[in-house]
């Protein structure tokens, strides 16, 4: 297995720089911010967790670093760079896996490759990036053959076989029963350990942003300004039921003005 | 594919069961049936003396009769043997009912027309005309039909193609859609048929004239189709693709067509229905030959039975060329959820 996530590893994750972002959407009502002059530094490898309130602007924040929208003021850089575009080092998984129901898992894994043209150079990817996910026995099945769970993990294996060295991720166990979410939060955290991609998850779950990251970033209600920042030294592999990560929920908590129902 | 083939597999295993456990679904009592309609129907036909009503006697009557009582002992075959003879009776099982109601249709038309002579000839005519008039006339109803489709998929192709592009179009450029949307509004509603006159004045031939009003009525319904197909895509989809890379002509050509293609087929089929119409009347307004000009023609005469015998014959290809259509679809769609079948 490392053999292989080697293969569909990259050698090292990017730093991430968002410099003062501020964020507003357009209505017909008037601009209605969503951020307020966020900044924050993501280390070349890091795991951050970006916990917050439904609705308060996560999913703008990581649009923005996907270069999949302009943000309104404020600067976001990859390793210095500004980022202005699409760039398949940073790819996103959302919340819906958004497999493309008329093609195979095989050939929706093979997509960002097809849209580069690097099918012929690269095309072994596709087969370890499906064996990494634990899907190899699914490429020809079509997507709305898959549970939810195998639906999640096949939109992973199609981020990983462009070699992200910046896993962004939209909530991507917000719709899974609590199970397979609880399985997939160990396997995400073992596969970024074993690539070495810095990962940016969203999600207003505490257990799974405590569970799963270095580094809790507690973000306000809409605009979405950063409260506190929760640093996880627990090392991993974790325990769930550990006493250090019960503080670190509580903390997240009391953070989220939530105390009363600890 | 492991998760959806017990499911897929269920219904014949429970099949095979049920057949192994009662010896009773040997034999086929619906087909027995069926197979009694078609003797009385063959019986009818070649005993009972038809009704002379001062002109010469139907041919083929004696034909029909014994080829209705040949049916009638092919279907024997199935009823009594059941099981032994599977393939046959599986496929024939569910038409049981309507083989029993066809034989009682053919029944009542031959009493009604050639036995009893209730319905007035010319206007109506027996089943066996049907066979005269093929006989008679193969030639000229063959014509007519290459002729009619061949204009008829000249007119199609082009109409369903141009509408294709046009709706990919609009639906994916702002500009495009800017100019084409209002002109597609203003003349999409007008029916083809109301421009007859107008085109067979303008075009060098009738014929070419004919082609442009198919292709249009072909391509206002899958223009507006495929454009909401386009406009309908999940916008995710275009992100997904375009974080990794994708450039315009990808997301256009990967993404946004077959998104769009289950509402592209309505848009076919739809246009299929309305490049019928067309093609008839213009066949019976200018251009002369064809169907629909063999339609006219043979009313021209008198010959009603020509008439009914090229209604049936365009009955017959039309429904088929709407069954291709949807072969079509299916292979095309077969990643669709319901409409999957291997």
């Amino acid at each position: 297995m490392v053999a292989l996530a080697k293969t569909v590893a990259t050698e090292t994750g990017a730093r991430i720089d968002i410099r003062n972002v501020s964020h507003s959407f357009q209505l017909s009502s008037g601009p209605l911010p969503v951020l307020d002059h966020i900044d924050l530094t993501v280390q070349p490898g890091e795991f951050v967790a970006l916990l917050g309130p439904s609705g308060c602007g996560k999913s703008t924040l990581l649009r923005l670093l996907a270069g999949l929208e302009p943000a309104s003021s404020g600067e976001l850089l990859q390793d210095d760079a500004t980022i202005t575009e699409p760039d398949p080092s940073r790819i996103l998984v959302f919340q819906d896996p958004t497999l493309y129901p008329w093609l195979t898992v095989r050939d929706n894994v093979a997509l960002g490759l097809q849209a580069r043209g690097q099918l012929k150079s690269l095309g072994h990817r596709i087969d370890d990036a499906l064996q990494l996910v634990g899907l190899e026995n699914f490429g020809r099945a079509f997507p709305h053959q898959l549970s939810g769970g195998m639906a999640q993990r096949a939109a992973l294996a199609r981020a990983l076989v462009n070699d992200p060295r910046l896993l962004i991720l939209d909530e991507p166990l917000g719709r899974l029963d609590s199970l397979t979410r609880i399985a997939m939060q160990s396997e995400l955290v073992d596969l970024w350990r074993r690539a070495g991609f810095t990962a940016l998850l969203v999600t207003h779950d505490v257990e799974e942003a405590v569970f799963m990251s270095d580094r809790v970033i507690v973000l306000s209600d809409r605009p979405a300004r950063i409260k506190a920042e929760i640093v996880n030294d627990a090392p991993y592999p974790r325990q769930r039921g550990s006493a250090r990560l019960a503080e670190l929920r509580h903390q997240a908590l009391d953070l989220l003005g939530l105390d009363a129902h600890w | 594919m492991s998760s959806t083939s017990p499911v897929l597999a269920s219904p014949s295993a429970a099949e095979l069961a049920s057949g192994v456990r009662s010896p009773l679904f040997t034999w086929w009592p619906e087909g027995l049936l069926a197979s009694a309609a078609w003797l009385v129907a063959g019986v009818l036909t070649y005993a009972w003396p038809n009704k002379q009503v001062g002109f010469s006697d139907w041919a083929y009557t004696q034909e029909l009769g014994v080829a209705f009582i040949v049916i009638a002992g092919l279907l024997l075959i199935p009823a009594v043997l059941g099981q032994k003879v599977d393939p046959i009776t599986r496929t024939l099982r569910p038409a049981g009912p309507w083989l029993i109601a066809l034989a009682a249709l053919f029944s009542v038309w031959q009493l009604l027309t050639a036995k009893l002579a209730v319905l007035p000839a010319p206007f109506f005519a027996p089943p066996q005309m049907l066979i005269d008039v093929y006989a008679e006339d193969w030639r000229r109803i063959g014509d007519s039909l290459a002729n009619s489709l061949r204009l008829l998929l000249s007119g199609y192709l082009l109409g369903a193609a141009a509408g294709f592009l046009t709706g990919v179009s609009i639906g994916w450029s702002r500009a495009i859609g800017y100019w084409v949307h209002p002109v597609l509004r203003f003349l999409g509603p007008v029916p083809s048929t109301a421009l007859l006159p107008m085109a067979f004045f303008f075009f060098p031939s009738s014929w070419s004239a004919a082609v442009f009003l198919i292709a249009l009525a072909t391509w206002f319904p899958v223009t507006v189709l495929t454009w909401s197909g386009v406009a309908g895509v999940n916008r995710n989809y275009y992100d997904v693709a375009r974080t990794m890379g994708a450039s315009q002509w990808f997301l256009v050509r990967r993404v946004a067509v077959p998104a769009a293609l289950p509402q592209v087929f309505v848009g076919l089929f739809m246009g299929l229905g309305a490049s019928f119409s067309v093609l008839v009347v213009a066949e019976m307004m200018g251009v002369k030959s064809g169907l629909g000009w063999y339609l006219t023609w043979a009313q021209g005469w008198g010959a009603y039975t020509n008439m009914y015998a090229a209604l049936a014959v365009m009955a017959l290809v039309f429904s088929g060329l709407i069954t291709l259509l949807f072969a079509l679809r299916d292979r095309t769609l077969s990643w669709q959820k319901g409409t999957l079948k291997w």
